[in-house]
């Protein structure tokens, strides 16, 4: 039923589109024409919506300029009532009119935005083109890094710098974060953007269904190189994507935590580069800040912050920050403290060790009196564990 | 305390010779007719011996109109600055193609937008925009001066003090390079160790002050100082938007100074607010910061709009269609504006239903506003329309608006959204709404409110040229932008590979350049104005036939506005006066009481520049010094309980008098 | 007054303006300007409150609330604070009364509360980062120091006020003006206590409750 709607709409979206395209005949409006099914359903609902409003948008501009023309003062012949200033029905018009275009654009607005989430897994690859059962979407892995895209593909093993390569036809699922700052992983030709932020992840499906090189590009500002932070995605056949893989292969090189140290440091306008392998976790290392060796896991800080943290023995586990990402294009706040990070809990030996040092600290304070005799705890917060091996038994990363 | 890497002294902070930009030859050049400038206006006044009167009258001034009148001179001096960064831009992104850099290194480049954004936004629209609702409301509603006179003259200076900082970072130092909202972490200490976001930091936090103590002021105004009769829904609608608008402010120029305050201890004692690290989250600053940025558009909109209605129900003779409605339409607009701030980044990555709650309401915020287009179109409906300039910047604003409205609400669709998020298509967006709504609502309010300030009329022609090169200018500037967003070309960028964008970006250029000879006829148009004031003299006060009580005083009004408080029974009460026979007192005047001018308000802001300085150079005795002093000296001034004096009756006697034989006069 | 800013139906020409002095005493606007400011200072606590809310379980696997806070030292501090209300209450009261010298007495002794609350309150900071527990070193503890030391900077500049209007009200006795700035620092004080109540709730009772 809502398709049939959207193909009615269509046809009016093409009508729509004749005047324009004869004035922009030359250049590529790449967001009106696409190549991606994702982006082409997006153009879509952007002129349908420009659609809707003309509807009264053209009324309103038309009445500007004939009732500026019709009641100019020189105009002796028209009606002239300077004391009216009401009229119910009117008014009943002048609201009502805006209001059912804004409930037609906001059910439109609800359909389309549930409908093309980013998060959604794709059902079709095309109008009239589900996706086969048995098709897996290609994973892809994107870093923004300072002032580049870092592309890991974890099936295939490789990764790539400043490029992006995707079968014909085949659901594609991005897992996006970033290395420092905010970018915004954007190909206008295949599905709209998404932010890329540190430590956060967002993802992204989209197909892309013409064979081509296009332009991706981070819409975010992120510092001095970002206007060079662009890369093309090629849009493949099964047999050139194989291929581009290979070639992958045998550029030869791995792509290990060291490397992605070394890779990570600022630069600009940086050319193509292969990785024949990469390390299997380096995505998830990368989403939780904690390639740098030594450095505790966000998802692991977070499940012992969930156990309520790491207590007062928990005060110390920072060390200076040898690694400079941090302060690399920076300084620090002049009332801060050194520069540090959290260091991860490696063995529970390590742990034990450290708790030995401060062991006054880590026996909870009686509150008793305080909270009331007869005041349980809530049955929301777990017991405080006794120990730190229980306490990182319990301490599963929640990485869904 | 400070890194090895960062030299500092104890006297300067971390100011050294090296802060000074002289190996920018771009800001060298700037600075030599800037200094010119200011060295010839320096002289010029103290040739006239012009300093004292300037100092008694003005910047001491306490009288409303003047520090209106000083608001709007602000904002348009800092106008010039924002539209040079805003031509920059359009050069280097005309040159940038073909494997050519421009000629502007990103280092300047990203000041120059960052800058644009802030000083259009905090130190133009804003400054104007308080600028005139202090100059008008208070004429407007029959009250001789503000609530609070001394807090106005304070706030005035507090704006000009953060418009000062903005202006220093040019010759010291740099401003910021993060974009004009200054979203963490790249604002933050670790992605921005310069001095420029601590100069954004604190000229946003010192006209922050100023802002939010005007707000204060304008709603106790309105709300205490209406002269008998005029019930809230006898108010004429621009002292209505002027009151949404400060309750705007007063509500949200908080969540700023917080939000940017927290920012600051991220930077200056290094907690972990919005930080990647340590449990801080980059994207709360993003969300507050638009809690307050979203309100801050219709707080500058709502005016315009008062202004629209005012402009349009007098040129074309008629009382404004709807009054109900469009007061209606204006507070259910305050209210929605709240509602609807994560429009501005959709493609965080929130759930579908999110997304679609915060698109939803900000697509109904267009209704009330299509109820207001509709209400301006019926109140020209059946009129004599005079196309005086404001009546055709309020035409032109018709036709630019509505266009921007629509793709704002297209850019509310989140899937399209994804499309267009940070593309020149929202540049094109945002600029259409606030050249088309603000600054044309801005020019016609300048230009009708004008004859009232100064008592002659700005010169019709050139005020002509200067609208046509406006208007042609924007659709020449903005529509490529529109054009080249739906080619996927994100905003911010520098540099260009695709040379079969650089057309538009030309003509684009084309159209900055028709929008400065807008400019300069706008100022010409100032300047023959004065020139020949006695041609242009308006000694009725009622150059327009106007409809509400501004224009029942002489022009430009005396220093206590009404010798005898108004009564009102109508809402265009001065065209209810004029109908029914009105006879101005000739007579029985007594002695007004008015608030004293004081130095305390340019003092106390002067200090807190100087405070603002020192945090950002990190000179901690200055710091201390000049806070210490603020806190002495406001001390201080509260043990001065003798703040106001009598104007003797011979003296509005003799004003009234001089207003009679002009009146009489003009009727000869 | 009232009857004749109505306009006359009989034809007569209206009254359009008061011959006398406009109804518009000194200060008549202050109470309702410095409710609004405090409505906008509200709002600044609200953000971080709200701040508090958002990262206030963020310990980067560090100390808790239950870990740091010494909850019978906190309601010491928070009886010293809303005594001082109720001191303040009682000068309000001789205020009204007209009578300066015991006006300034309970004054005096709001101070003291006052500055007794300020007195515990940097204890315990100076406690918590002596141990190690700086507002670097959490977003938790950056809400907590920013959120209650923000509360304790509004009582400094209190009390600032506090002690110049003891001088004013020394100097010229309790006039209108200095009746009506007490009016305001009053409210003002009693705001902050409201303020507390939410800090001492949320971030101290649920944050030992968490």
């Amino acid at each position: 039923m809502a398709l049939r709607k959207v193909g009615a709409l269509n046809r009016l979206r093409l009508a729509a589109l004749i005047p324009m395209l004869a004035v922009l005949g030359g250049c590529n409006l790449v967001v009106m024409s696409p190549a991606g099914d994702v982006a082409a359903q997006q153009r879509d609902l952007v002129v349908i919506s420009t659609v809707l409003m003309l509807i009264i948008i053209i009324p309103v501009m038309a009445l500007t300029v004939f009732f500026a023309w019709r009641y100019r003062a020189a105009n002796k012949q028209a009606t002239y009532e300077p004391d009216w200033d009401h009229s119910t029905g009117l008014e009943l018009i002048i609201w009502a009119a805006p209001l059912l275009i804004i409930i037609c654009l906001g059910a439109l607005t609800w359909m389309g935005t549930h409908l093309l989430d980013p998060y959604r897994k794709l059902d079709r690859i095309a109008a009239g083109r589900p996706v086969p059962a048995a098709m897996k979407p290609l994973e892809v892995e994107v870093v923004a890094l300072d002032w580049k895209w870092l592309f890991i593909y974890p099936e295939q093993g490789i990764a790539v710098v400043n490029e992006l390569a995707a079968p014909l036809d085949r659901p594609i699922h991005f897992r996006i974060t970033s290395s420092s700052v905010m970018n915004s992983f954007y190909i206008p030709a295949l599905a709209g953007q998404i932010y890329a932020m540190p430590a956060m992840q967002t993802r992204l499906h989209a197909v892309i269904n013409k064979a081509g090189r296009y332009q991706g590009f981070s819409a975010n500002y992120s510092g001095a190189g970002f206007s060079g932070m662009r890369f093309g995605f090629l849009g493949l056949s099964e047999g050139d994507f194989d291929a581009w893989v290979a070639k992958a292969k045998e550029a030869g090189g791995t792509l290990d935590r060291a490397a992605y140290l070394e890779l990570e440091r600022p630069s600009e306008n940086v050319p193509v580069k292969f990785f024949a392998a990469t390390e299997p976790s380096l995505f998830d290392a990368i989403r939780n800040l904690c390639v740098q060796p030594g450095k505790m896991c966000m998802n692991e800080m977070m499940a012992l912050d969930a156990k309520g943290g790491l207590g007062l023995a928990g005060i110390h586990t920072t060390l200076p920050l040898a690694y400079d990402k941090y302060t690399r294009r920076g300084g620090e706040a002049p009332f801060g403290a050194q520069p540090s990070y959290i260091a991860s809990i490696c063995t529970i030996e390590e742990a034990k060790a450290m708790l030995a040092q401060a062991p006054a600290d880590t026996t909870p304070r009686d509150l008793t009196p305080m909270r009331g005799l007869g005041l349980p705890l809530p049955a929301l917060t777990s017991r405080r564990p006794q120990s730190f091996s229980e306490l990182l038994s319990q301490a599963r990363p929640s990485n869904s | 305390m400070t890194s090895a890497s960062a030299p500092h002294s104890l006297l300067f902070g971390r100011l050294t010779l090296e802060s000074i930009p002289i190996h920018e030859p771009i800001l060298i050049a700037t600075f030599a007719v800037v200094a010119l400038g200011g060295l010839a206006v320096v002289g010029a006044l103290t040739y006239f011996k012009l300093w004292g009167y300037l100092w008694r009258e003005w910047f001491t001034s306490v009288d409303h109109k003047k520090i209106g009148i000083m608001y709007m001179v602000l904002g348009l001096i800092m106008l010039l600055r924002g539209f040079a960064d805003a031509i920059m831009m359009r050069i280097q992104q005309a040159m940038a193609f073909n494997g050519s850099e421009g000629y502007l290194n990103a280092h300047h480049y990203d000041q120059i937008f960052t800058a644009h954004g802030v000083i259009m936004i905090f130190f133009v629209a804003m400054p104007l925009v308080t600028g005139l609702m202090n100059y008008v409301v208070p004429l407007q509603i029959g009250a001789r001066d503000v609530s609070f006179p001394f807090l106005n003259n304070f706030s005035f200076w507090m704006t000009t003090a953060g418009a000062v900082l903005v202006m220093m970072s040019l010759f010291i130092g740099e401003f910021a390079r993060t974009g004009w909202l200054a979203y963490p972490p790249l604002s933050g200490i670790a992605y921005s160790p310069d001095p420029g976001v601590d100069y954004y930091i604190w000229a946003l936090q010192v006209a922050g002050v100023g802002t939010t103590l005007s707000g204060i002021n304008l709603i106790c105004t309105i709300v205490k100082m209406r002269c008998p009769g005029m019930t809230l829904m006898k108010m004429p609608v621009f002292t209505w938007t002027s009151l949404c608008t400060n309750i705007l402010i007063v509500a949200t120029f908080p969540v700023l100074t917080a939000v940017l305050a927290l920012l600051t201890l991220d930077r200056y004692v290094g907690t972990n607010f919005f930080t990647n690290d340590f449990g801080g989250n980059p994207m709360m600053y993003v969300n507050l910061i638009w809690i307050w940025g979203h309100p801050e558009v219709y707080i500058l909109i709502l005016p315009a709009f008062g202004i629209f209605s005012e402009v349009t129900s007098t040129f074309s003779g008629k009382r404004l269609f709807g009054y109900t409605s469009m007061v209606y339409a204006t507070v259910v607009i305050t209210i929605l504006s709240y509602l609807v701030w994560l429009h501005h980044f959709f493609t965080m990555g929130s759930g579908a239903s999110v997304n679609s709650f915060f698109g939803i309401t900000t697509m109904i915020i267009s209704i009330p506003t299509g109820a207001k287009i509709f209400n301006w179109l019926f109140t020209m409906y059946r009129g004599r329309i005079r196309f005086e300039a404001p009546m055709m910047w309020t035409i032109a604003f018709m036709l630019t608006f509505v266009i921007g409205g629509m793709t704002g609400v297209l850019l509310a669709v989140p899937p399209a959204d994804f499309v267009l998020h940070n593309s020149l298509f929202l540049v094109a967006h945002f600029h259409n709404v606030i050249i088309g709504g603000v600054l044309y609502g801005l020019f016609a309010g300048m230009i009708y409110w004008f004859p009232k300030a100064f008592g002659f009329r700005l010169h019709p022609l050139l005020g002509k040229f200067s609208f046509w090169f406006w208007v042609v200018g924007f659709w020449f500037a903005f529509m490529p932008l529109y054009i080249l967003g739906l080619m996927g070309v994100t905003r911010r960028m520098r540099v260009f590979d695709d040379p079969s964008l650089q057309i538009w970006f030309v003509i684009a250029g084309v159209g900055a350049f028709l929008i400065l000879l807008g400019i300069v006829c706008f100022l010409a148009q100032i300047a023959y104005s004065i020139w020949k004031r006695d041609e242009l003299r308006d000694v009725t006060g009622d150059p327009w036939n106007g409809r509400t009580l501004e224009w029942a005083t002489s022009s430009p009004p005396p220093a206590y506005n009404f010798a005898f408080t108004p009564v009102v029974h109508d809402n265009d009460a001065w065209t209810d006066m004029k109908r029914r026979g009105y006879v101005r007192p000739l007579d029985g005047f007594r002695p007004i009481h008015m608030p004293k001018n004081t130095a305390t308000g340019i003092v106390l802001a002067g200090i807190s520049a100087a405070l603002g300085f020192a945090l950002i150079w990190h000179i901690w005795w200055l710091a201390a010094v000049s806070f210490a002093v603020i806190v002495v000296t406001a001390i201080a001034h509260s043990f001065n309980y003798h703040r106001d004096f009598y104007i003797p009756a011979e003296e509005v006697v003799q004003a009234e008098d001089e207003r009679t034989s002009l009146l009489a006069g003009s009727r000869a | 007054m009232a009857s004749s800013i109505t306009a006359p139906q009989n034809g007569e020409a209206p009254v359009f303006y008061l011959r006398d002095e406009h109804p518009h005493p000194e200060g008549h606007s202050t109470p309702l300007g410095f409710w609004i400011y405090l409505m906008s200072d509200c709002l600044i606590f609200a953000i971080l409150f709200a701040i508090y809310g958002v990262v206030g379980a963020n310990y980067a696997a560090g100390p808790a609330p239950k870990d740091l806070f010494d909850l019978p030292l906190v309601a010491l501090n928070t009886a010293m604070l809303l005594l001082s209300s109720i001191t303040f209450g009682f000068a309000m009261l001789m205020m009204v009364q007209k009578r300066v010298a015991a006006t300034q007495i309970w004054l005096a002794v709001t101070a003291l509360f006052g500055l007794a609350f300020l007195g515990i309150e940097l204890y315990e900071f100076h406690h918590l980062i002596h141990m190690g527990a700086t507002p670097q070193r959490s977003a938790f503890l950056s809400a907590f120091f920013t959120l209650v030391g923000t509360h304790g900077l509004h009582v400094t500049f209190g009390l600032i006020w506090l002690f110049t209007l003891m001088a004013q009200v020394g100097k010229h006795g309790l006039i209108a003006a200095n009746r009506r700035r007490l009016m305001c620092l009053s409210m003002f004080w009693h705001f902050l206590d409201v303020i507390w109540i939410g800090v001492f709730t949320f971030v101290y009772l649920m944050g030992m409750l968490r």
